[in-house]
């Protein structure tokens, strides 16, 4: 037998394995395709019923008797508000099913409702106080989240009753409940009635922890990868630099959340779950990125350039900030966006510095407590009421939509302004 | 006055020399050969004025509290100052609260310290608004005494940009100082009162520490074996999927694949890497975990709902596309000539890559795993969600542990005093999982660096 034959015999074999090992490969790729492609259906459909919420009309009795207002005078805003709300809500479902009458059962037709009706029907009478008269006044309030999951998903839990079906039932028959779109979410903070909870708190929140972070990486990074990739000495000290923000960039973030702890926090006494302390430490998280991507674009400027300005007598200096940082910044911007998206995304340095508190103000600025976008969604994970769990998602995909939005951007830049030399 | 509104007097003044400087130098422009153009004279002036002012404003913020603390402290009576050190805290604390919200006010002791701090307060705000505004004037006045004609005012304003962007390079330096100070010092504290060798060794980790100190079990158990095993247990669940996955991915991509699939597929897995993690870690906690759970249920497997192997296959997925890009990096720069000499052998393609190109790039991937390894140590929100707090010793994939990570959140995020040792053990665990990741991180970019060198 010749070495021909001997190949031969085996090639059948080899072009076997050549086909299975091509088929791993397929495998492998496709692996991380079905992955995305399950989370992210997943988030979408677990997400869908947060946008929706189940309304209630009500006919609210609004003539001064029921209300107790006195008969004649002026409507003050001190009279309006001392009303007794949740009472004329109660009377208003006590109207609808005029048979119930046990303790139990008026307990789950309150029920029905959001807790937060009394506080819309306030503010409605408040801004008009025109209103108030002998015509009831028909409004649509939320309902409750487990009676807006049950009629949303149209699943029965044990958080329903099955009195509580009959209503819904009787109400869907007389046209006074509907599912519109949930302007709650977008507009409200946190609560902890998922029907009255929103992320406009986190969003702010977010916004702040990212402007701190901005302010700070971004002057800071240009300056720091201008120094190394133009001024610094070939020395050990900047090699030590060098080395420094590469393991930087590989350190896990909780490490930073400890050093914002002991640093930022303890020693320094600025305050706690502020978006002031939480930029800052993202700062420090970014800057890795930030200098990494800038020396890149640096880099990337050709000498001819650098001499031709140093030619017709610009300093050193000069040559940097006229002519090599200019050209350079739609390669510093896209890092900047990059560094900025990761910060945006980040949770675990922020809950070591505080910024999981329950709150429900608004932060008006940087010094105010405040919680961001990821942190409210491990939050409300967290949560044992169902509906929140739509809220997470709901949640999961705005932020998203802004990685999204900000690594567009990001692609944009680097396409448009992009140059070859 | 107040800190912004000193700043921003700051920044006015300093707009204002930069103007008169750069006038006066544009004015004089027949008298003499300058040295520098106007706006640069107009800089140093502006130099001049604001950053004395500044760096004494920095100064101030950093020591008046200090300042402020003591002058509380001497405020009260001897009976309480002489008290042990957390007493005294806790009542300048309280006349802290009292000075911003106003409550306990009745207390006469509280008021007159109150008084006294806000004296102080508004004594160190007069003083320092009058320093800034001295030194401001003066700084521009000193400026604008200088000869024009004589004067580099380009090389003293470049060099002391060059300053700048030199202290700001330097903040890689201070933030790695920062780190270790910030988890070696409280660290240190925790083993004054937990031996290292408990620490490190111990099998038993509760540190539930009690209210009183008579209670049963007051001192708590810190023994992170148990820790460092989950943590092991969960990052090795992740490396066995993400390393296949990831690898086959690389080869698939760079050997195999059109450069039209290969330029969509590759930004299209980048995704993956994208996504924060607290992402990943509602998905493995509310669909991965339940779904496993089931399946195993299913065929007579006891499953926790918490189980290691849900947190540690998301934790490879995220993993996947890390291993990936830096294995394609290495297998694309192994060098074309060594492929021909191969294939023209008479290797099939796989046979080529088995035998040539990754043992040729098995450095660089190495050095690759290493780093996506010192990621799954170090990632936190996934296992924070979706792997429980029970500390067990086990190397069951199915059962709940909990890692350092976690233990870290949970520890911090409580309410409680910043010096008791259930804190200081999450800075011990830090030091730990810091140093850790740092020999992972320092090996493998030696290695990837040391196999780059090679073939450039």
């Amino acid at each position: 037998m010749n070495n021909t034959e001997i190949v031969k015999r085996g090639l059948a074999r080899r072009y076997a394995r050549e086909k299975r090992f091509q088929l791993y490969g397929r495998c492998a790729v496709m692996v991380g395709f079905i992955f995305l492609a399950l989370l992210l259906i997943d988030i979408i459909v677990k997400a869908m019923p947060a946008f929706s919420i189940t309304e209630i009309r009500l006919d609210v009795a609004v003539d001064r008797a029921t209300l107790e207002l006195p008969a004649q005078g002026e409507l003050t805003p001190e009279l309006l508000d001392g009303i007794n709300y949740a009472g004329v809500i109660k009377q208003a479902l006590r109207d609808l099913f005029p048979e119930v009458t046990s303790r139990k059962e008026k307990k789950l037709l309150y029920q029905l409702v959001s807790g937060g009706a009394e506080f819309n029907l306030h503010d409605l009478l408040m801004k008009d106080p025109g209103l108030v008269g002998p015509k009831p006044l028909s409004i649509w309030v939320k309902a409750d989240d487990d009676i807006d999951t049950f009629y949303k998903l149209e699943t029965v839990t044990s958080r329903v009753d099955e009195r509580q079906i009959e209503f819904i039932t009787r109400l869907k028959n007389e046209d006074r409940i509907r599912t519109a779109f949930n302007t709650t979410f977008f507009t409200a903070s946190d609560s902890r009635e998922p029907e009255q909870a929103g992320i406009r708190g986190a969003l702010l929140g977010s916004f702040w922890t990212l402007m701190v972070t901005l302010l700070v990486s971004l002057p800071v990074g240009i300056a720091a990868a201008i120094y190394l990739e133009e001024f610094a000495p070939q020395n050990r000290l900047t090699d030590f630099v060098e080395i420094n923000i590469n393991n930087l960039a590989a350190v896990p973030s909780i490490v930073f959340g400890l050093l914002g702890l002991a640093v930022f926090i303890n020693f320094f006494g600025l305050p706690r779950s502020a978006p002031l302390v939480g930029g800052l430490v993202l700062s420090l998280m970014t800057l890795p990125t930030i200098i990494i991507a800038s020396r890149a674009a640096i880099k990337a400027v050709p000498p001819s350039i650098r001499e031709a300005a140093l030619g017709v007598g610009a300093s050193h200096m000069q040559v940097v900030f006229h002519h090599v940082l200019p050209l350079a910044m739609p390669g510093v911007l896209t890092g900047a966006i990059i560094g900025m998206a990761q910060a945006l995304g980040e949770t675990a340095p922020l809950l070591m510095i505080g910024m999981i508190a329950f709150i429900v103000d608004v932060p008006g600025g940087i010094t105010d407590s405040a919680t961001v976008l990821p942190v409210q969604i491990y939050l409300w994970s967290d949560s044992p009421e169902r509906a929140f769990t739509a809220l997470t998602a709901a949640t999961i995909l705005v932020l998203l939509g802004f990685l999204t939005v900000m690594n567009a951007i990001a692609i944009y830049l680097r396409k448009r302004f992009e140059r070859r030399w | 006055m107040q800190t912004s509104s000193l700043i921003i007097l700051i920044i006015g003044l300093s707009v204002v020399s930069y103007l008169t400087g750069r006038n006066r130098a544009q004015s004089s422009r027949g008298k003499g050969r300058l040295l520098a153009l106007p706006t640069h004279y107009g800089s140093m002036t502006a130099m001049w004025s604001a950053l004395p002012a500044l760096i004494l404003l920095l100064a101030w913020l950093i020591f008046e509290p200090g300042y402020l603390h003591n002058q509380i402290i001497s405020s009260l009576p001897e009976a309480i100052s002489s008290q042990a050190d957390e007493r005294v805290d806790l009542y300048v604390n309280n006349v802290l609260l009292a000075v911003q919200s106003g409550a306990a006010l009745d207390n006469a002791t509280i008021r007159h310290s109150a008084n006294a701090y806000i004296e102080a307060a508004h004594r160190s705000r007069m003083i320092l608004s009058a320093i800034v505004v001295v030194l401001c004037l003066s700084g521009i006045a000193f400026a604008l005494s200088r000869h024009l004609t004589r004067l580099h005012a380009r090389r003293r304003v470049e060099a002391i940009v060059k300053l700048v962007l030199m202290a700001c390079s330097a903040v890689a330096i201070f933030t790695t100082i920062g780190i270790v100070l910030s988890v070696l010092f409280e660290a240190l504290r925790f083993f004054e009162s937990v031996s290292i060798i408990d620490f490190m060794f111990g099998t038993s980790w509760s540190p539930q520490t009690a209210i009183r100190s008579d209670q049963v079990g007051s001192s708590g158990a810190f023994g992170a074996v148990p820790l460092f095993v989950g943590t092991m247990l969960i990052s090795a669940i992740a490396m066995t999927i993400a390393v296949p996955v990831g690898l086959m991915t690389a080869i698939y991509l760079s050997e195999y694949a059109s450069p039209k699939f290969r330029n969509s597929a590759k930004p299209a897995l980048e995704i993956l890497a994208g996504i924060p993690t607290v992402v990943y870690g509602f998905f493995a906690a509310l669909t991965v975990a339940p779904f496993i759970r089931e399946v195993g249920t299913s065929i007579g497997l006891s499953v926790a709902s918490e189980s290691a192997l849900a947190a540690g296959i998301v934790m490879g997925v995220m993993i996947i596309p890390f291993v990936s890009s830096l294995s394609d990096d290495v297998i694309t720069a192994v060098p074309q000539a060594m492929r021909d000499g191969s294939l023209a052998l008479g290797a099939t393609r796989s046979e080529t890559i088995k035998k040539v190109i990754i043992p040729a790039a098995l450095p660089g991937i190495v050095g690759g795993v290493l780093l996506a390894a010192s990621r799954a140590v170090g990632e936190t929100m996934i296992v924070v969600m979706a792997a429980g707090l029970s500390a067990k010793m086990t190397v069951n994939p199915l059962e709940a542990v909990t890692t350092v990570t976690v233990q870290i959140v949970t520890l911090l995020t409580g309410d409680q005093e910043f010096d008791s040792p259930k804190t200081l053990a999450a800075f011990a665990l830090g030091l730990m999982l810091f140093a850790t990741t740092l020999v992972l991180n320092i090996i493998a970019l030696h290695i990837v660096r040391k196999y780059r060198e090679q073939y450039e």
